[in-house]
């Protein structure tokens, strides 16, 4: 090939461009050479617009090669504000390709393009234009936003083209700025101009993937517009190649995927021409299959229909058979994309994956890979796994390599005991596959990899599986294989592999036979001894240590480790080997301290560190400043960074700020549960896990072990090895006779490795792509021994709930007497048990699709709490509504499930009136605004839009699109309102407008308030859950608040916290309750609470610092209240 | 979601050296030049008769980020796209956006595209405006390039210094652009140009 010139300036006049052979230095030593004149020149006075204009170009070309060429900036900018058309196009250039949205020399622009935008002159306000939607400063997109919608009318075509480009891209930054025109680009859709028309696609395409809800009712005229285009009926002018319009084909097709998705009455219009587009796309250009792809994804995305979906499976064979490989490849994207609803077609084009798998292409391989994992189950699992691990050995990017690792260890993880194909071809469970899929995923993903890989491992391997003695063997296989790795010398591992194995060794080096606990913890300090490795991963290796200390019998090589780090500089590391001094100077709290294979016993942990409660006391007395928590502390201090200080330093205990708060040490709420808490949750170290470590010892001293509970545990049972293997046979058996036929050997290692990757695919065998109710993995489903449990003990109450309610006035009767016992507190027994049983009473009507899932032994005498529940009335019908309560009814009808507000009226006039609810679903807020039309005749053009509010997304809920209402009706308008960031009131605004007939328009702006506790739901968790959330909390508020009389008793005070805030009730223990909440979408809110006499000692928790607060808040109300 | 835009438009020459280079996403002036550099070293590393499309570099942002790429004799025309774009219909938007050129220039090459960087930069800008694909139809381009040309012509021979510079060595040895391109398995003709001339 001959050597292309690499000119070093664009100048014509440039000394010896014509060298064809300059290196590198000497270029550069030009191009510094050619801008240090363009300095000179650009600054010299002389200078005119002219010669700036070919500067520019030249400065361009500098900086395209990477020079600096700041210095020319703002010389682009004047070019542009004073050239003629000429020059200023050069100086837009410049700018455009110079500057970026928020540089600061762009605001200089801003009045030029505004001028030009105004000029008579075509070129000038395309030039505008143009440079609008490459960089535009997104706050001064008001100056010139008339002005582009101006254009939207402008005569010339290419003027309106670009100004719905330009707006489109306000859109993009700005989206607020240009709600108020979404009825000017419907114009632009429906422009006489296709260039227009197509131009207009880029906004809707946009705002139909935001919400596809809102833009159904367009679906018909995109239909049209592509059955004119597929038709034939543009101007010849749009072909390209023959094809009409394709890049337009293309457009439409993606939207008519967005509108169809799961929607069946939206894809029945467009079937037809999504028929004709597979039926017209016979030509052999590349264009033709551009489109044809488009079409196919869109046929697979919207509601199916089996007619054409064949049409579509024949296609995708077209681009999966083709031998251009671009062709190819994005038939193994389309095969991607449709092989979770039709698996059958993986098994047609077994063959050409196989081929795929060793193209010398990385996409190809990659989009293949991509498709084996899709259909990966538990028989082709090895395989599948082995051909991602070859690729991954391969590959240097990093992206690549975390995405890879993960998939490969979600896949080992989903079938940790596969069954590999051992070489007599049966099928025998193997548990050294997972370890070793494992490890290779550890030590090439490394460093890199997302965190939870190791950490869902070891809580795999630790959890265990239904069987323990498979589990007892995997984890031996773990120990073992790690020691192997150790043993080789000069390898380095990564940190994290080096951690996993390091708590694996710790927890499971008893199971080893041959080597003693001795043999590893040298090792270990082998380890420990390296330079190459981190302080975190040396925390994780003396924890190790530590753990297998007990089990062994020599000690030299721990007391040498001692004396080695308590002396080191890390203070972390020094720390433990303090701790590991003290306890291996006490052998038997040690060993009761580190038992052996306990690492998934609960912990139990003095929360209230009740055990510091004198000490406190005696700090406190001695004038010490209360406990803050870490919120409070930070809220002060912003406060107090704000005005200076000029009082003199007083004694800390005396600053405001905190009335009525107490340390967490100054009531001690000691009960088994309330006392799981902080210590390991406040402080979530990231170096070092001792989750192995059991926590033996709390306030009253040693705390007995909990006893087991895999007793009550139903195993399924296991099956047998020949009913797995029956199941595979059918597709091993479906080959295709003629492939058969004269096969070469390596021929017959593909359809080998084609039988071992589409096993379990075929129509006959079980079809599950995701694995998740393969034939063998309920075998080894995951323990889940606290629910059942759990779900044991709820039946037993409802029974009794049942039996207990048997009839209303027996159950007042109980209830009194449980009250009274409750005040009495001699019958604990009882008590909890009525009290439990009210409570799921009560919720069950507070939840009633809950009730409606379940059974109907759940349904209690509604009657009973009736009177309580104002909450759960249906809206009674204010004057306004008269009119629309039929439609009210058949929409209550729907959300009755849910709870909802009173109707209030929030605008009206003699015609018409607004009135709103909200409805508090499960997972967002709705609110309904009904439009009832009060007048005589028909209300047209009703429109009804919320303003964007800061805190909400605002989701417009279909079903209302119909802009006229009858005389005497009414309308609803819904939209679902999620939060976006935690706030405590807050405000959400619109307009209505609408007209009746002969009149002109009237438009009514109107709002709501909303506050958090609309967002707040019951969160149902078990207590077991509770614990855990409990002390994962840093942000923890406490008070007590003294309670009204009628409410002082904690049965009624918890239906008030159920009713009136929605809280969940977890569980309740004695004269103490526990309740959870969320924020939606999931910020968790914890409540413990006692009651003391009419005190009631509350205790917040959550993860988010506002919710504690604003909780505490609405309950004082409630409970002081009423 | 990200906008569905085209994310940069850079054409190098067998060598790296940049020609073109448009980005439409913001990236600091360094970064921009480092993802040149990475883009021509993931498109040097493939043969001819692998597919034209590639997944973006690192620096670009990785698997969300798609590279479709043709080669023309002594030049890559790139195109960074979201990867949810249509890939044969990027592949296409490229032989428009070259036959374009080379209806503008007659008989492009590498040459022009240095000597008239403005020039090429102004036809790229009514192809692909902000990042969205403005105006495909070939014939509409070139009567949007002719106007402008005639406002050029009426200032007065500005550009016949530099236009002799380049014929002067297009007599030379410069390979152009060949007429037959032939991007791996795909076979498209570009039609002679000197038809419509």
């Amino acid at each position: 090939m001959p050597e292309a010139p690499r000119s070093g300036q664009p100048a014509p006049k440039g000394p010896n461009w014509e060298q064809a052979d300059w290196t590198p230095p000497e270029e550069e030593k030009l191009i510094q050479q050619e801008l240090s004149n363009l300095k000179a020149a650009v600054s010299a006075p002389t200078t005119t617009l002219k010669m700036m204009k070919e500067c520019m170009v030249r400065l361009i070309y500098c900086e395209m090669l990477g020079y600096d060429a700041s210095f020319g900036y703002i010389h682009a900018i004047k070019l542009a504000q004073q050239g003629n058309l000429l020059e200023k196009r050069v100086g837009y250039l410049a700018v455009s390709l110079f500057l970026h949205e928020s540089h600061e020399l762009l605001l200089l622009l801003v009045n030029t393009v505004v001028k030009d935008l105004q000029s008579t002159n075509l070129v000038e306000v395309c030039m505008a234009l143009t440079i609008v939607s490459q960089i535009f400063p997104q706050e001064m997109i008001p100056a010139v936003l008339p002005l582009i919608e101006d254009k939207l009318q402008h005569s010339k075509e290419i003027i309106r083209r670009k100004a719905v480009l330009a707006l489109y891209k306000f859109h993009l930054i700005a989206p607020n700025q240009v709600q108020h025109i979404h009825i000017k680009f419907q114009k632009a859709l429906c422009d006489r101009d296709v260039g227009v028309m197509a131009a207009s696609l880029h906004i809707y395409h946009r705002m139909i993937k935001e919400n596809s809800s809102g833009y159904k009712d367009l679906t018909g005229s995109f239909v049209t517009i592509l059955k004119q285009v597929v038709g034939g009926k543009l101007p010849v002018d749009f072909n390209y190649h023959s094809v009409p319009a394709p890049w337009l084909q293309i457009q439409l097709l993606r939207i008519l995927r967005l509108l169809g998705k799961d929607d069946q009455r939206t894809s029945e219009l467009m079937y037809d021409v999504l028929d004709e587009s597979l039926r017209r796309a016979e030509l052999n250009h590349n264009v033709t299959y551009a489109i044809l792809f488009e079409c196919v994804h869109t046929v697979y995305s919207v509601y199916p229909k089996s007619e054409l979906l064949e049409k579509a499976a024949k296609c995708i064979g077209k681009f999966v058979l083709s031998p251009k490989i671009n062709l190819k490849y994005l038939g193994l994207k389309a095969l991607t994309y449709v092989i979770q609803q039709d698996p059958t077609l993986a098994l047609q084009h077994q063959m050409t994956i196989i081929e795929c798998l060793d193209h010398p292409d990385p996409i190809i391989k990659r989009e293949t890979l991509e498709l084996l994992y899709r259909i990966t189950n538990a028989q082709n699992i090895t395989v599948i796994v082995q051909k991602m691990l070859e690729y991954l050995h391969q590959s240097k990017e990093e992206y690549i390599i975390v995405n890879l690792v993960g998939k490969i260890a979600e896949l080992a993880e989903k079938y940790p005991f596969v069954l590999v194909l051992n070489t007599v071809d049966t099928y025998a469970p193997d548990n050294a596959w997972f370890i070793q899929t494992m490890n290779a995923v550890f030590s090439v993903g490394g460093d890199v990899m997302n965190p939870d890989i190791p950490n869902n491992f070891l809580r795999l391997l630790a959890e265990g599986f239904d069987d323990e003695t498979e589990d007892q063997q995997l984890r031996l296989y773990a120990v073992q294989s790690y020691l192997t790795l150790l043993d080789v010398e000069n390898v380095f591992y990564p940190q994290r592999f080096l951690q996993v194995m390091s708590w694996v060794l710790g927890e499971y080096s008893y199971l080893l036979d041959k080597e003693t606990p001795g043999e590893v913890i040298t090792k270990l300090y082998k380890l420990l001894m390296n330079d190459s490795i981190s302080s975190e991963t040396k925390a994780w290796l003396i924890a190790a240590v530590t753990k297998l200390t007990p089990q062994a019998h020599s000690s030299n090589i721990v007391e040498r480790l001692i004396q080695e780090f308590t002396v080191s500089l890390d203070t972390c590391l020094r720390q433990h080997a303090f701790e590991l001094k003290h306890l291996h100077e006490n052998a038997e709290l040690m060993k009761s301290l580190l038992p052996v294979n306990k690492s998934c016993e609960d912990m139990v942990v003095d929360a209230s560190l009740s055990f510091l409660d004198s000490h406190v006391a005696e700090e406190l007395s001695q004038g010490a400043a209360p406990y803050k928590p870490h919120h409070q502390r930070q809220e002060e201090k912003l406060s107090q960074e704000k005005v200076l200080n000029f009082e003199p330093y007083g004694l800390s205990f005396s600053s405001s700020g905190f009335t009525g708060r107490q340390s967490p040490a100054g009531i001690s709420l000691g009960s088994d549960i309330s006392g799981n808490s902080a210590e390991i949750g406040l402080k979530e170290t990231s170096s070092l896990k001792l989750e192995g470590i059991q926590k033996l010892w709390g306030k009253e001293g040693y705390l007995p072990k909990k006893e087991s509970k895999t007793g009550d545990e139903t195993e399924a049972p296991p099956v047998s090895q020949e009913s797995i293997i029956e199941n595979v046979d059918p597709t091993i058996s479906k080959k295709d006779p003629s492939q058969v036929l004269a096969q070469s050997k390596e021929e017959k290692e593909k359809q080998l490795l084609a039988s071992s990757l589409f096993v379990g695919l075929g129509s006959e065998s079980t079809v599950n792509l995701l694995g998740k109710a393969d034939t063998i993995s309920h075998k080894f489903r995951r323990k889940s021994k606290v629910k059942e449990a759990i779900s044991g003990e709820k039946t037993n109450a409802h029974n009794m709930t049942r039996s207990s309610f048997s009839s209303p006035t027996n159950v007042t009767y109980e209830e009194d007497y449980y009250l009274d016992n409750l005040r009495d507190r001699r019958d604990k027994e009882l008590e909890k048990f009525a009290l439990s049983a009210e409570l799921l009473g009560s919720e069950s009507l507070a939840e009633p699709p809950l009730v409606e899932k379940l059974s109907e032994c759940r349904r209690p005498a509604p009657s009973l709490f009736a009177d309580d529940m104002e909450v759960f009335h249906p809206p009674r019908s204010t004057s306004a509504s008269l009119a629309g309560e039929s439609s009210l009814a058949s929409l209550l009808e729907e959300t009755t499930e849910h709870m909802h507000s009173d109707l209030t009226e929030v605008c009206n006039t003699e015609t018409m009136s607004l009135s709103s609810y909200k409805i508090w679903k499960d997972d967002c807020l709705l609110m309904v605004w009904l439009v009832s039309n009060k007048s005589g005749s028909e209300l047209e053009g009703v429109n009804l839009e919320i303003a964007p509010a800061e805190n909400f997304k605002i989701t417009e809920q279909p079903g209302c699109c119909l802009p006229i209402i009858e005389a005497e009706n009414t309308k609803n308008f819904q939209y679902s309102v999620q939060m976006e960031k935690p706030f405590t009131e807050g405000n959400l605004s619109g307009f209505i407008n609408y007209q009746m007939m002969n009149t002109h328009a009237v438009q009514l702006e109107f709002s709501v308030n909303l506050s958090l506790l609309d967002f707040i739901r019951p969160l149902k968790i078990s207590t077991e859950d509770f614990g855990k959330l409990w002390l994962s909390f840093a942000n923890d508020v406490k008070q007590n608040v003294k309670m009204s009389e009628s409410q002082a008793a904690l049965p009624s005070a918890l239906k008030t916290l159920q009713q009136k805030l929605r809280l969940h009730v977890v569980d309740i223990i004695g004269s103490e309750g526990l309740l959870a909440c969320q924020l939606l979408p999931s910020i968790p809110c914890l409540l413990h609470f006692r009651v003391h006499g009419d005190v009631l000692a509350l205790w917040f928790r959550s993860s988010c610092s506002t919710l504690p607060d604003y909780l505490l808040y609405q309950c004082q109300k409630v409970m002081e209240g009423s | 979601w990200p906008a569905e835009m085209i994310q940069a438009i850079l054409v190098f020459n067998n060598h790296g050296k940049p020609r073109l280079v448009r980005f439409y996403q913001r990236f600091p002036e360094e970064i921009q030049q480092q993802i040149v550099r990475e883009t021509f070293h993931l498109v040097l590393k493939r043969d001819d008769n692998i597919c034209n499309f590639l997944e973006g570099g690192s620096l670009i942002g990785g698997a969300d980020y798609k590279l479709i790429y043709r080669h023309y004799a002594t030049l890559y025309f790139v195109f960074c796209v979201d990867s949810s774009e249509s890939e044969l219909g990027i592949l296409d938007l490229i032989q428009v956006f070259v036959e374009t050129l080379d209806k503008c220039f007659e008989n492009v090459c590498e040459l022009d595209l240095i000597f008239h960087m403005d020039k090429v930069h102004y036809i790229l800008q009514e192809v692909v405006m902000g990042g969205m694909v403005l105006e495909t139809n070939m014939n509409e381009i070139v009567a949007q390039i002719e106007a402008q040309n005639r406002l050029e012509k009426s200032e007065g021979g500005l550009s016949a210094a530099p236009a002799r510079a380049v014929s002067a060595v297009k007599n030379m040895n410069l390979p152009e652009i060949p007429r037959n391109i032939n991007i791996g398995d795909l076979n498209i003709k570009v039609p002679n140009l000197s038809q419509f001339v």
